[in-house]
């Protein structure tokens, strides 16, 4: 079980899903705090939720307000690098790049991306957890190689 | 330093780090989840808010309950940055800024602002493990100060010493300022000039031997200890120097800027009344807003945001001065009439006389014999905090000015000086006599905008800021310098009945040097509003009666604003107003060639 588990994280950090940062949040994690990188990464997901949605509706407007997009974006990047979801951040640093440029297309093509990142890592996280809740409190400095 | 004595002051002598009482502020749940979880880790004490306005408070409620506070830059209720100056003029703690970007630009906002750091997210608790640095060094200049008298140590000057104070004397300390600041809080002591730290002043000669020794050295070359040395001048620190050299630094920034800024500024005119609104924030926020104002309506307007700023000082209320004001800050000389908007500005008492002052400011420019029409002025003092402080203050405090400007315990000074009848009776007899430094004013308001924040505080304390956020400017530290002066009597005016005593002021000025005279008025006006001071004296005097009570808030909240500023020397600009005065009382000549300080930032007619 052990086993698997280190694998598979040792696989999504290969993958680039994440990143150190992942690492950091797993060794905060301690008896008094034995779940908080699964409590951190439920939080994100539901919190985002409603971001990605003003992220959608805003996308939809017509011309684009880049400003405001930015701002999602920048808050949406923070939580993600939170805890360490790398290519969703990759992501978000590109899609304010397009807002810089005022590349309404980049945006949505970007957005798009995102999207997909996002949900992928979520699938992943969950399955994850659930072998780690399975394999109970397990060593936390398992860094991948 | 002695960690040893710091641990003295809390609870947890032994270790140190342990136990430091944190204040995260981010409207990003996740991120403030992971931050907290992380301090925690690092064994601090820590208190967590998604809201600005929440940590504020909880700041304002008890300034001691936390040792440091780290917050997000952008978050919807209230911009970072604009806490950040908050923060550090009011309660002059150190505060880190997080953000998930890591522009340089954002980066230099914060250190104008005054952040002690900034960290980009995601934050590690390596680096977290470090934060209790900027804790002791905001204390330890007490302690080190006695100790090492030459320390470079700026933040020495940031804790409240006043001993520090007492030992840069006179120097204008960057950190005093915020020390100072936050002793003195101007916005709202009434005490005229009681907190005042010693602080250098800059005297015109002093100043000449500063911009000379940087003109020798070349403004890349120019480092402190050099211009120190070159200077040869016996009891001045290099870190006097240094934050001579950041305001004169800001200073030239907001000149050069200023054009666009005035440009900004007229739009920020228009923009005013956003910023009024901004000043809805706590006064400070509308301070900040004035000075963000100044950057954020108008981006460029910085100096001359002050206008709108002034706006802000009033906070709400005196959202109304503020238009009134910001016109006539942002607009330079040409702008005064707008000044003459004031009239309105007063709403908030406190703006009135802010405005007043700036707006007599501004109006000095134009109005030059219109001070009449100071009720503009006189709500311009707002403005003219915010010009000059709010423009220097405000605006300056957008850019760079802000910070020393905001931060600038002096502006407060000044204003609140102002307020008191310090100015009044300075400015009778400084404005006439001033010529070279409003600092005649006796109150100190010219004596670098600190001393004129002293005074003033009381109620000038905003117009303190002015002056000296006018002092800062540099370039118009002529006018500034009267406007300085101005802006204190401004304030002072506002709190003056002084109607007659503007007029004798205004003619002082005139004579002070002709800076005064509207042209320079107008110079100052414009950056300084503080400039404008003579005529918001004017003004002051007139709308004052009424409008005091208003003008007052503006300066505090210009006073906050320079605070905002992220704690720039405030006081620097004061000496740098004063010096500018007393440079411009010296050299009739407007566009003395220091004067080329940003204060061009209040741009606003500034001529620099």
């Amino acid at each position: 079980m052990q086993k698997q588990l280190a694998k598979m994280k040792q696989s999504l950090f290969d993958q680039g899903y994440l990143d150190e940062q992942f690492i950091q949040l797993e060794e905060l994690q301690d008896d008094a705090n034995p779940n908080f990188v699964e409590e951190v990464v439920t939080l994100y997901y539901r919190d985002s939720v409603r971001l990605v949605q003003n992220i959608e509706q805003a996308l939809e407007k017509n011309p684009l307000d880049f400003a405001k997009l930015d701002s999602y974006m920048h808050q949406f990047k923070g939580s993600s690098s939170s805890f360490g979801a790398k290519k969703v951040k990759t992501e978000c640093t590109q899609f304010r790049d397009h807002c810089r440029a005022g590349n309404a297309d980049g945006c949505k093509r970007t957005f798009q991306e995102l999207k997909k990142e996002y949900a992928t890592l979520k699938k992943k996280l969950e399955v994850y957890f659930q072998f780690a809740r399975q394999a109970g409190p397990v060593e936390k400095a398992c860094r991948p190689k | 330093m002695t960690v040893e004595e710091i641990r003295g002051d809390r609870d947890n002598y032994d270790n140190f780090p342990v136990g430091l009482r944190v204040l995260a502020v981010d409207d990003d749940p996740i991120c403030l989840k992971v931050l907290d979880t992380l301090l925690r880790k690092c064994q601090y004490h820590v208190t967590t808010t998604s809201e600005a306005r929440i940590a504020l408070k909880m700041l304002r409620e008890n300034k001691d309950r936390f040792d440091l506070v780290i917050s997000d830059v952008q978050m919807p209720d209230m911009d970072g940055f604009k806490l950040l100056e908050l923060v550090g003029l009011e309660m002059d703690l150190p505060v880190i800024m997080l953000s998930a970007h890591d522009d340089s630009k954002l980066v230099m906002k914060g250190v104008t602002h005054g952040a002690c750091d900034y960290l980009v997210k995601p934050v590690r608790i390596e680096e977290l493990k470090n934060i209790w640095q900027h804790v002791i060094r905001r204390k330890k200049p007490s302690q080190t100060k006695s100790n090492d008298q030459g320390k470079a140590s700026g933040e020495a000057n940031g804790s409240p010493t006043s001993g520090n104070g007492d030992q840069n004397g006179k120097f204008n300390r960057k950190r005093k300022d915020e020390g100072y600041e936050s002793d003195d809080n101007g916005n709202d002591s009434e005490d005229p000039g009681t907190q005042k730290k010693p602080r250098v002043v800059w005297s015109i000669e002093l100043h000449r031997k500063f911009v000379g020794a940087v003109n020798q050295l070349g403004i890349e070359k120019a480092v402190p200890k050099r211009i120190l040395d070159m200077m040869n001048v016996e009891g001045l620190t290099r870190e006097n120097v240094a934050s001579h050299l950041q305001k004169y630094r800001l200073y030239l920034k907001r000149i050069n800027s200023a054009a666009s800024q005035q440009a900004n500024m007229a739009a920020a005119l228009g923009i005013k009344d956003s910023f009024m609104r901004m000043g809805s924030l706590d006064g400070l926020g509308d301070y900040r807003t004035l000075s963000g104002a100044g950057r954020l309506a108008n981006a460029a307007l910085s100096p001359y945001t002050s206008g709108v700023m002034l706006g802000r000082l009033n906070s709400p209320a005196n959202i109304s001065h503020l238009r009134n004001l910001t016109p006539p800050s942002l607009i330079q000389p040409n702008h005064t009439q707008n000044l003459k908007m004031h009239p309105v500005l007063s709403p908030t008492g406190q703006n009135p006389s802010l405005f007043q002052g700036i707006q007599s400011s501004l109006e000095l420019d134009d109005l030059g014999p219109a001070i009449g029409s100071s009720s503009n002025l006189l709500n311009g003092i707002p403005n003219n905090p915010l010009m000059s402080g709010g423009g220097g203050f405000g605006n300056q405090s957008s850019h760079n000015m802000a910070a020393s400007f905001n931060t600038e315990p002096q502006n407060a000074n000044v204003i609140g000086s102002s307020n008191s009848l310090l100015f009044t009776e300075p400015f009778h007899g400084n404005n006439c006599s001033n010529g070279p430094y409003i600092q005649n004013n006796s109150i100190e308001f010219s004596s670098s905008a600190n001393v004129v924040l002293g005074p003033l505080e009381d109620s000038n304390a905003h117009s303190m800021n002015m002056n000296q956020t006018n002092n800062q400017r540099w370039g118009e530290n002529r006018q500034n310098f009267v406007h300085g002066s101005n802006n204190n009597f401004g304030s002072l005016n506002s709190h003056i009945p002084a109607n007659d005593i503007l007029s004798p002021l205004n003619r002082s000025l005139d004579q002070n040097g002709g800076i005064f005279n509207n042209q320079k008025m107008d110079m100052f006006v414009n950056g300084r509003s503080g400039g404008c001071a003579s005529t918001l004296l004017q003004q002051n005097d007139n709308e004052k009666l009424g409008t005091e009570p208003r003008t007052r808030s503006n300066e505090n909240f210009m006073l906050e604003q320079p605070k905002l500023q992220g704690g720039f020397v405030p006081q620097s600009y004061d000496s740098l107003d004063d010096l500018v005065s007393a440079m411009i009382k010296r050299e009739q000549d407007v566009a003395t060639p220091n004067c080329d300080f940003g204060f061009d930032d209040y741009s606003f007619g500034q001529g620099v």
